[in-house]
């Protein structure tokens, strides 16, 4: 560590409330020139929005932040940027149709021609080049990004922080997609910004490499600072423990039969995401298994390829065991098979269309004599399903998209529930979906149970995973690592399995 | 009827009225009768073209289509003298197997539909010339067909030196918009339309078979095309392939976007483009009778769609506004019901 040991970044009682969640509270975090701080915690631990405050994106409620040693008062983006505070994001910000150079020097090429302002190309590489140089990078700065892999990506992006002076590099999740050694070459170059006095704060759910590269490592648990590591206390194990532990509300309701027979069974399904991991899954009549695992683990994958939207490049699929050919969702839901999808506006709902429109959609025909629709016959289902799920609309002709995110997920599951399930997967189901409304939805997954449906629940919920399900299947980087029954739930359990690690 | 049908509507008679003003003949039976045919002949294939668009895509070849299906139905009848039905039904299925390729290449080759559909125009267009050396295409001297020219050009319910009859094509198009405006807003099929326009994905997740009913929408646009390129042949007699139909196909897209379908897809009606086709065609006899230089058809027609839109798009952000506030009125009152509960 430098010598010059006052710290870069001070951030004191930073708290910020929304209205009925406290999503800090009074945090204190502080960066040495220097120095790699490991971030870490659970999903939903605060980490993002602690970000988004350093980014300026965010105003906190309360708290203060100080920046080399000068107080900030209000810090805005542009704050952020001026300060020196660069972010390397998960999902990258990169303009693939554009080389190198322009990623780099995006809004601030250089000119030439006066007011015809081109740009000068020449000087772009001048500028670029030596950044690529600092970092080791196997590419040129007139490379189209298209060409890029995706660790290439990550480097380009620290070179693009580099290039704004940066002397805080936050990174997020950046070896979430890269390969082994694309991750140790990523390490080493932080180990050299490092040396060059450049700090870092490193998001990561990956533990070994937190403690192959941290100086010291701060763990966030509900919002708040619940402990740091450093030096050779900087363990997995200790990690783990330091983001488990707080108290979970139980949510279990139990369910009222034992589970029967097998009504879905997957078989060595293997997804285009991860082609070297073929996944078996069986699920019973009248249980709700969760799928728990870190985001990006291959769960949303899964169950894309289950219910067709991807065809799985190989596996067998038996639903009550019969072997079903699924090529298109068409024929999942012929057979019972219905998805309730992650991504709810994009592939949930028609936004634009009524509440009516929308229930009847994937069972159209049976509300039509010949091929025509009969309108009353469509309402009167829409509004028995409105009742039934308590959706809070004005009537069934609102449109879905005035709706709040809980109703809108009512309007989903409205959909299947009209029809006749045999098997329904949840992915992420509450996401973004307020407290009243969740606890309809963990009742309404427990009536489908106990009335003999099989439901698969996808969550990176913990709370969630560990109290609606009655048994856990975790994922681990497109495998599953291990299946937990309901006396081995702990959040320390499912946590060592998602991060791959076998239990004991 | 949608408010914005019922504002076209209203457009349509007070430019009716201006010009019955400015010049009464406007109203004569020989008049309304011909401006009757013309919006039978270009409404016909503006049906299509609505589907197609509310899908998300466009069909740009209608106009070459019927320069191309015109000089092989007239050929058909001439040349090779077959009895007119048969080559009546040939001519349709030909126009519906090139709907059939405009859709494959769109849904299974994933080819932007102003691609495919640009290819088409020049394509077609191209081939008619060839077929018939540049030359124009017609019937021989003295050759009828009585029952076809009645069906095509003819008029019906006419009354001997008083009513002069309603034009047989503008028959046809009430007929043709019916089915289309049952099948569109009454039918699965119509909802998977707009589903498919609207929102693909989700549609797919719906377990709606997306490619399929684009599929068809491109084909009833070519049947459509196939239908109207025998009234336009019956109407011109003769067809020169390197003019007939030329630019038809704006004429389509201009109706249905004055009814109101998005070009980004998922929002039409039949009576909107029924009445966007109405539209397009007064305007176009206000040229003739008002003496406006017929060189500035296009001119007049580009700017009263261009103003349409505009006006409409800002009625649509105020009835947004409206129902906003009204939605918040909704809640409080909502919120006050649950209360009482």
């Amino acid at each position: 560590m430098s010598e010059d040991a006052a710290p870069f970044l001070e951030l004191n009682g930073i708290s910020k409330t929304y209205p009925g969640v406290v999503a800090l509270d009074g945090v204190s975090l502080s960066v040495c020139r220097g120095e790699i701080v490991g971030l870490i915690g659970e999903n939903g631990a605060g980490k993002s929005t602690l970000m988004k405050v350093l980014g300026g994106v965010v105003e906190p409620t309360a708290g203060t932040i100080r920046v080399d040693g000068r107080d900030r008062a209000a810090f805005s983006v542009n704050d952020a940027i001026t300060s020196g505070i660069a972010f390397v994001h998960q999902e990258l910000n990169l303009f693939d149709n554009l080389d190198v150079g322009a990623n780099v020097l995006i809004g601030r090429e250089p000119l030439y021609g006066g007011p015809l302002r081109l740009i000068d190309r020449k000087a772009i590489k001048r500028k670029v080049q030596p950044l690529l140089d600092r970092l080791g990078a196997d590419f040129t700065p007139d490379t189209p990004v298209a060409e890029l892999s995706l660790a290439q990506q990550q480097l380009l992006e620290i070179a693009k922080a580099l290039s704004l002076d940066a002397r805080l590099v936050i990174m997020d999740e950046p070896t979430s997609s890269l390969t082994l050694t694309e991750t140790e070459r990523l390490l080493t170059v932080l180990h050299e910004l490092r040396r060059d006095g450049v700090s870092i704060i490193f998001i990561s759910h990956r533990l070994n490499e937190v403690k192959a590269c941290a100086d010291r490592v701060v763990v966030l648990r509900d919002g708040r600072v619940v402990g740091a590591l450093d030096g050779e206390r900087i363990k997995p194990e200790a990690m783990i423990r330091l983001m488990i532990g707080r108290d979970l509300k139980s949510l279990y309701i139990p369910p009222k039969t034992a589970p029967g027979a097998p009504v879905l069974e997957i078989e060595d399904f293997r997804t285009s995401a991860f082609p070297d991991h073929p996944v078996s899954l069986t699920l019973r009549r009248g249980e709700i298994l969760g799928l728990a695992g870190l985001i990006g683990a291959g769960r949303t994958e899964l169950a894309c390829a289950a219910f067709g939207i991807d065809r799985p490049l190989s596996g067998t699929l038996r639903i009550d065991g019969k072997a079903a050919a699924i090529a298109e969702p068409r024929d999942a839901i012929a057979r019972g098979l219905y998805l309730v999808p992650e991504d709810r506006k994009r592939a949930g709902l028609h936004l634009e269309f009524s509440l009516t429109e929308n229930i009847s959609l994937p069972d159209l025909k049976s509300y039509a004599t010949g091929s025509l629709i009969s309108p009353i016959a469509e309402a009167g289902n829409a509004e028995a399903q409105r009742q039934r799920l308590n959706i809070k609309a004005y009537d069934v002709a609102t449109e879905a998209g005035t709706l709040s995110g809980g109703n809108q997920q009512k309007i989903v599951l409205a959909k299947w529930l009209s029809m006749k399930p045999r098997v329904i997967i949840f992915d992420e189901p509450t996401r973004g979906i307020d407290v009243g409304a969740k606890s309809e939805i963990y009742a309404l997954m427990r009536a489908l149970a106990d009335a003999g449906v099989a439901v698969l629940m996808i969550s990176s919920d913990m709370e969630e995973v560990i109290g609606v399900s009655d048994r856990m299947a975790v994922m681990h980087e497109g495998t599953i690592s291990g299946f937990l029954e309901r006396d081995r739930f702990s959040e320390h359990n499912v946590l060592q399995l998602a991060v791959g690690k076998t239990l004991n | 009827m949608l408010k914005k049908d019922l504002g076209l509507l209203l457009l349509i008679l007070v430019v009716g009225a201006v010009v019955a003003f400015l010049n009464p003949r406007f109203l004569s039976g020989i008049n309304l009768a011909n401006t009757a045919n013309l919006v039978g002949l270009f409404g016909l294939f503006s049906l299509g073209e609505g589907f197609v668009i509310i899908t998300g895509g466009i069909d740009l070849s209608v106009g070459s289509i019927f320069a191309l299906l015109g000089v092989i139905f007239i050929n058909l009848l001439v040349a090779y003298g077959l009895p007119w039905p048969v080559a009546v039904l040939l001519i349709i299925m030909a126009g519906v197997i090139l709907g059939l390729i405009h859709g494959l290449l769109v849904t299974r080759v994933r080819m932007q539909p102003f691609v495919v559909t640009l290819c088409g125009l020049l394509i077609y267009r191209g081939v008619a010339r060839w077929y018939t050396d540049d030359g124009t295409a017609g019937f021989e001297f003295g050759q009828s067909f009585p029952t076809l020219e009645r069906l095509t050009t003819g008029r019906s319910f006419a009354v001997e030196g008083g009513f002069v009859g309603i034009p047989n094509s503008f028959i046809a198009f009430v007929v043709v918009a019916l089915i289309m405006g049952v099948v569109l807003h009454r039918s699965v099929f119509g909802r998977y339309l707009f589903a498919v326009g609207k929102n693909e994905e989700a549609a797919r997740y719906s377990g709606i078979r997306t490619r399929a009913i684009v599929t068809a929408a491109y084909v009833i646009s070519g049947g459509l095309a196939g239908i109207s390129a025998i009234y336009l042949a019956m109407y011109t007699r003769s067809i020169s392939p390197a003019s007939h139909g030329n630019f038809y196909e704006l004429y389509a897209i201009a109706a249905a976007v004055l009814g109101g379908c998005s070009l980004r897809g998922g929002e039409g009606s039949v009576l909107g483009i029924v009445l966007g086709a109405i539209l397009l065609q007064v305007l176009q006899n206000l040229v003739n009778l008002l003496g406006i230089p017929s060189s500035l058809n296009f001119a007049v027609m580009g700017g009263v769609i261009l103003v349409g839109v505009i006006a409409d798009m800002q009625l649509v952000r105020y009835r947004a506004f409206k129902a906003n506030e009204r939605k918040r009125a909704g809640i409080v009152a909502l919120g006050a019901a649950t209360q009482g509960e």
